[in-house]
């Protein structure tokens, strides 16, 4: 709680939790948000700087570190940063193999970029919750949000784009007949064509909203955690928030893991007829 | 906690990225693996041959061993027949050479015996001569009676 004496807990809380919004507002015209009422006010026609600079940030960061491996990869003995890579991609490979029973290139680089990509955003969580806000507000940045992972809007962008995936998946495997067809024949027969339409839709859609908000969900809970321990004494806050830590790490990869693994049944059941 | 444009942001850049991931990271990545896949399994499988190699190598050897020891046994028995049959040659030409030798000692000695026999014929001759000269000088004359000396002198 470094930023003022005059700021209240919920304004310290409040100042956390908000994205540093880029839009349309009705009054100011095109703008940065001062407080999160304008940026309500912006409505869809905006976008959260903070967010998609960490997102684009650590996604180039995962895509520099494996380019990097790729191109010094060899058959030779592998050593340091390429036998690490390697071992991520085996791994992600053999997540792919076992759901596809077969090599499936799309898919697992989906996955490795999932897996990856969603863990750096995770790990921003364990950057001290003050360190990049107060930086932001020397450099005059009002808000920051560091964690893209916290933005609802970032998990659904990946979900959505799963479930398209996942939809066209579909039809490309059963055609737009077997699709239709999976949403309304089943499980009760073309007699309650309606009914078995509502079970499977919620069904289908309950995919990316789940994905989405299992992933925002724990990580925002994490970092509000966080937000709140940092707002205890100083000399407590070491012992909370180092267990806190230690046990997000633990939250963070698995946060990744059950996005990817998710991601690769999803497909596959997608293209499997049932 | 606004829905907005940040969401196709987000949709966006995590296609380019998978893109990226697709293009420049998958296939080097996944290209090494199976390569050195392929020569570990290579180096294994060329380990077996070499050791199959060997195995051959040291049957070869142990039959090459025989068959030299074979040789080598049969070489000795063949020296020593051949040592036997010299042995047995030399015996046979010594014997026929000493054969030879003693038939040329006898012929010798049968030459000198003659030769002897001659000188004494002649000396004999003589003798009985000089002999019945002195007997007969008293009685006959030797010119007389000289076949009968003859004869006696040829009976030696």
């Amino acid at each position: 709680m470094a930023s003022g004496e005059t700021q209240t807990a919920s304004e310290y809380i409040q100042h956390h939790l908000t994205n540093l919004t880029f839009g349309l507002h009705p009054e100011n015209g095109l703008s940065f948000a001062h407080g999160a009422a304008e940026a309500k006010d912006m409505g869809f026609m905006a976008i959260h700087v903070d967010s998609m600079f960490w997102a684009i940030l650590l996604g180039s960061i995962f895509c520099w570190v494996f380019y990097s491996a790729a191109q010094r990869a060899s058959a030779g003995v592998p050593s340091g940063l390429q036998n690490f890579v390697e071992m991520i991609v085996e791994f992600v490979d053999n997540s792919v193999r076992d759901a596809f029973h077969r090599e499936n290139v799309f898919v697992a680089c989906l996955a490795l970029t999932i897996f990856v990509w969603v863990f750096l955003m995770n790990l921003m969580d364990l950057v001290p919750v003050d360190f990049l806000p107060e930086l932001a507000m020397a450099l005059g940045i009002e808000y920051q949000k560091v964690v893209p992972t916290t933005d609802v809007n970032v998990t659904l962008g990946m979900s959505l784009s799963v479930f398209l995936l996942i939809i066209y998946t579909s039809i490309k495997s059963k055609g737009f007949g077997g699709f239709v067809g999976e949403l309304t024949l089943q499980p009760f027969g073309k007699w309650f064509i309606p009914f078995n339409f509502f079970l499977e839709f919620v069904g289908l859609v309950a995919k990316p909203i789940s994905l989405a908000l299992r992933l925002f969900g724990n990580l925002y809970a994490g970092e509000l955690i966080f937000i709140l321990i940092a707002l205890l004494p100083w000399f407590i806050q070491p012992v909370l928030s180092v267990p806190w830590a230690i046990f997000h790490i633990l939250v963070i990869v698995l946060q990744a893991f059950i996005f990817m693994t998710l991601t690769i049944v999803y497909l596959s059941m997608a293209e499997e007829s049932h | 906690m606004n829905i907005n444009l940040t969401l196709v942001g987000q949709a966006l850049s995590f296609s380019i990225f998978v893109w990226f991931c697709m293009k420049y990271v998958w296939p080097p990545i996944t290209a090494a693996l199976s390569e050195r896949q392929k020569k570990i399994a290579d180096g294994l499988a060329a380990a077996e041959r070499g050791n199959q190699v060997q195995e051959q190598a040291e049957q070869e050897v142990a039959k090459l061993l025989d068959e030299a020891r074979n040789q080598a046994a049969e070489i000795v028995a063949s020296a020593q027949k051949r040592s036997g049959e010299i042995v047995d040659e030399a015996r046979t030409t010594a014997r026929s050479e000493g054969e030879r030798l003693i038939v040329a000692a006898r012929a010798e000695i049968e030459q000198e015996l003659e030769k002897a026999k001659a000188a004494l014929r002649a000396q004999v001759g003589e003798l009985v001569v000089a002999g019945a000269t002195r007997v007969v000088a008293r009685e006959i004359n030797a010119d007389a009676h000289n076949d009968v000396i003859q004869e006696l002198a040829a009976k030696i």
